[in-house]
C-alpha cells in the first residue's frame, strides 16, 4: 500500500465516522424528548457533518481522481464505507442516542488530541477546529449520562441498557492496520492504543458518576472498518443517497 | 373604589399604545390584550416547531453536503424561535407545559402551512422561498409590535428568517437553471405551495375575527389582505426572474392599485385544513405528542438528578 492509499483510508474512516453519525442524530430533528435537546442534537449534527466535509475535502484532494467530497459522501457501495458499527447503530430511546455520542464523544476527544501532532498541516488543522466542538459534545453527553444515570429508577435501567448494548462496539474505535502503521512512521497520525486506557479511565468515571457499571464484555463486534455493516447500514444509506442515486450527476 | 382604578389604569394603557410606548411584562395590561398575545405568541411558537417536521423530513436525505448543512442549521433556528417565542408567552404568565398540552389537544393552533407534505427537495426550496417569505411579510411589522418582549424576540426572528427566505430562493433557482427535470421539480412545487402560501395570511378582513381589536392595540399593523397583497407584489417578480409560473390565469399587474390582481383562494381548503383536515395535521400533532411521551421518563431523571444534587449540596454544606 502507497503512503497516498494509507493517508485516503484513514481520511474516509473518519470522515464516514462523522458523516454517519451525523446522518443517525439528523433523523431526530424534531422529535426530540425537550426543545432544548432538539436543538442540541441538531447542532451536534451539524457539527459532525461539517466535520465530515473537511475529511472527505481533504480524502478527495489526497485521491486525486477527480471525486468530490460530495462523491464520497453520497455515492459509494455499502462495502466501501469504513466507519465504526458504533454510529450506525440505531438511535433507540434517548438514553441510547445519548450513550452512542458519550462513547463517540470519548474517542474523538482523546483522537483529535492526538492528531494536534500531526505533521500533515490540514490533519492538525481540523483536529484543532473539530476538538473545540468535540469538547463541547462530550460535556453534554457525559452531562446526560449522569443525569440519566443517576436520575430515577426508570432511567437508570435504561440507560444502562443501553451501555449494556454499546460496549461491545467500543474495541473497533481502536482498530488499527497496516493503513496506521504507514502513516506513523512519518508521524501524520498517532498509535491510538497511547490513549486507549485513558479512553476507559475517562468513560469509567462518568460512568461511575452515574451509577452505571461496564459490563464485561466477552465477544466485541468489529467489521466496520473493513466495509462490513451491520443490517442497519443499507437502509440508512438508502435513505441518504436517494437523491445522488435518483438523479445522477446533478448540481443541487 | 376598584372600578375607578381599573378604568384609570386602562386609560394610562391606551395611552401608552397611542405614544408608541411599549408595553412591558409588569405593566398593567387588559385581560384580553393579555389573552390575545397568548393566543397569538404561542401560535408562533408552535408553528416554529411543528414546522421543523416537514423540513425533518428532507434532511435526512439532502443532496449534498452543503445543502444538508444548511438545513440542519435552518432547522435548529426554528426550534431556537420556539423557544424564545415559549419564553416571551411565560413573561404573560402562561405556563410552557400547559401551552404545548394546548397544542397537543388541538385547543391551540399553528401554522396550517405545515399540514401541507412536503414531497420532492423542491418542496425544502418552496417552504424558504414562500413560507419563510409569507412569515417575513407578517413578521417584521411585529418588531413594532406594542408587547415589548415579542417586539424583541421579533428583531431577531427576523434576521434569521430573512436568512432562510434567501436559501430557500437559492434552492429554487438552481432548480429552475438545471436540468428540464429539475425545472419541472421546482414548477410542480410551486404550483402545490402557491395557494397554501397566500393562505398563510388567514381569512380576508371580512372574515377575520381578531384583526380589528389587535390593529387598535397595535398588536397588527397591518391587515391580513394587506399582507397577501405585499407577498404577491413581492413574490410574481421572483418568479418571473428564474422563469417558474405562478399557478393563477388571472394573476395580472394592476397599474391604478400599483399592485397584482389575483384569484381568490379556495377558502373551503383553507377552513378544511385549519379545522385538522388536512393530510398532514394528524400525523403533525402525533409526532409532537410522541416526542413529548416519549420524553416523560428523561424529563423526570432530570428533574430527579437536580433533586438529588440539591440535597447533596445542603448536606455537604
Amino acid at each position: 500500500m502507497t503512503k497516498p492509499k494509507a493517508l485516503f483510508e484513514y481520511l474516509i474512516r473518519h470522515a464516514d465516522d462523522t458523516m454517519i453519525l451525523g446522518q443517525r442524530l439528523s433523523e431526530l430533528c424534531g422529535h426530540g424528548p425537550i426543545l432544548e435537546e432538539d436543538i442540541a442534537l441538531t447542532n451536534i449534527a451539524l457539527d459532525l457533518i461539517g466535520q465530515a466535509t473537511e475529511l472527505y475535502e481533504y480524502a478527495a484532494q489526497v485521491e486525486n481522481k477527480g471525486r468530490t467530497a460530495n462523491d464520497l459522501a453520497f455515492l459509494r457501495l455499502e462495502r466501501e464505507y469504513k466507519n465504526v458499527l458504533l454510529v450506525e447503530q440505531k438511535n433507540g430511546d434517548f438514553g441510547k442516542t445519548i450513550v452512542r455520542q458519550f462513547l463517540f464523544d470519548n474517542f474523538q476527544l482523546l483522537n483529535y488530541t492526538q492528531l494536534l501532532n500531526s505533521s500533515d498541516a490540514q490533519i492538525s488543522a481540523i483536529a484543532e477546529k473539530s476538538l473545540k466542538e468535540v469538547k463541547y459534545h462530550l460535556k453534554h453527553s457525559s452531562e446526560w449520562v449522569i443525569r440519566l444515570g443517576d436520575g430515577t429508577e426508570e432511567s437508570h435501567q435504561r440507560v444502562q441498557e443501553s451501555v449494556d448494548d454499546l460496549m461491545r462496539f467500543v474495541e473497533e474505535l481502536f482498530f488499527q492496520n497496516e493503513v496506521n502503521e504507514l502513516l506513523q512512521e512519518d508521524r501524520l497520525i498517532g498509535d491510538c492504543e497511547e490513549f486507549k486506557q485513558q479512553f476507559y479511565k475517562n468513560v469509567n468515571n462518568v460512568l461511575t458518576e452515574a451509577t452505571l457499571t461496564i459490563p464485561e464484555i466477552k465477544y466485541h463486534q468489529k467489521g466496520g472498518r473493513k466495509g462490513i455493516h451491520s443490517e442497519h447500514m443499507g437502509f440508512l444509506l438508502a435513505e441518504m443517497q436517494y437523491m445522488q442515486r435518483t438523479y445522477p450527476g446533478m448540481e443541487w | 373604589m376598584k372600578e375607578v382604578n381599573i378604568s384609570d389604569l386602562e386609560r394610562k394603557f391606551e395611552e401608552r399604545i397611542a405614544a408608541e410606548i411599549r408595553i412591558e411584562p409588569n405593566d398593567w395590561m387588559p385581560e384580553n390584550y393579555r389573552k390575545t398575545l397568548i393566543r397569538q405568541i404561542s401560535q408562533h411558537a408552535h408553528s416554529e416547531i411543528v414546522g421543523q417536521l416537514p423540513e425533518g423530513n428532507w434532511v435526512t436525505r439532502a443532496p449534498n453536503l452543503r445543502r444538508k448543512a444548511v438545513l440542519l442549521a435552518k432547522i435548529q433556528d426554528e426550534a431556537g424561535h420556539g423557544l424564545y417565542l415559549y419564553s416571551a408567552v411565560e413573561t404573560l404568565g402562561a405556563d410552557r407545559e400547559e401551552t404545548i398540552d394546548d397544542l397537543h389537544t388541538g385547543k391551540a393552533k399553528y401554522s396550517s402551512i405545515f399540514n401541507y407534505p412536503t414531497l420532492t427537495w423542491a418542496d425544502i426550496g418552496m417552504v424558504g422561498w414562500l413560507v419563510d417569505g409569507a412569515a417575513i411579510m407578517n413578521q417584521v411589522p411585529l418588531c413594532r409590535t406594542s408587547y415589548g418582549p415579542y417586539a424583541r424576540a421579533m428583531v431577531r426572528v427576523c434576521k434569521e428568517e430573512s436568512f432562510h427566505q434567501r436559501q430557500g430562493f437559492e434552492i429554487v433557482t438552481t432548480l429552475a437553471q438545471g436540468t428540464a427535470e429539475q425545472k419541472a421539480m421546482a414548477q410542480d412545487a410551486l404550483n402545490r405551495w402557491w395557494w397554501p402560501a397566500l393562505m398563510m395570511f388567514g381569512p380576508s378582513d371580512a372574515e377575520s375575527k381578531h384583526t380589528e381589536q389587535s390593529m387598535r392595540w397595535k398588536i397588527k399593523r397591518h391587515t391580513n389582505d394587506e399582507l397577501r397583497q405585499m407577498f404577491v407584489n413581492a413574490t410574481v417578480p421572483q418568479a418571473e426572474l428564474i422563469g417558474l409560473k405562478v399557478p393563477d390565469d388571472n394573476l395580472t399587474y394592476n397599474e391604478e392599485k400599483g399592485g397584482y390582481d389575483f384569484s381568490d383562494i379556495d377558502w373551503d381548503e383553507f377552513w378544511q385544513v385549519v379545522n385538522g383536515h388536512g393530510i398532514c395535521n394528524k400525523e403533525r400533532i402525533e409526532a409532537r405528542k410522541k416526542a413529548k411521551e416519549e420524553g416523560i421518563w428523561v424529563r423526570e431523571a432530570a428533574l430527579a438528578y437536580a433533586e438529588k444534587r440539591a440535597a447533596r449540596r445542603k448536606q455537604a454544606s
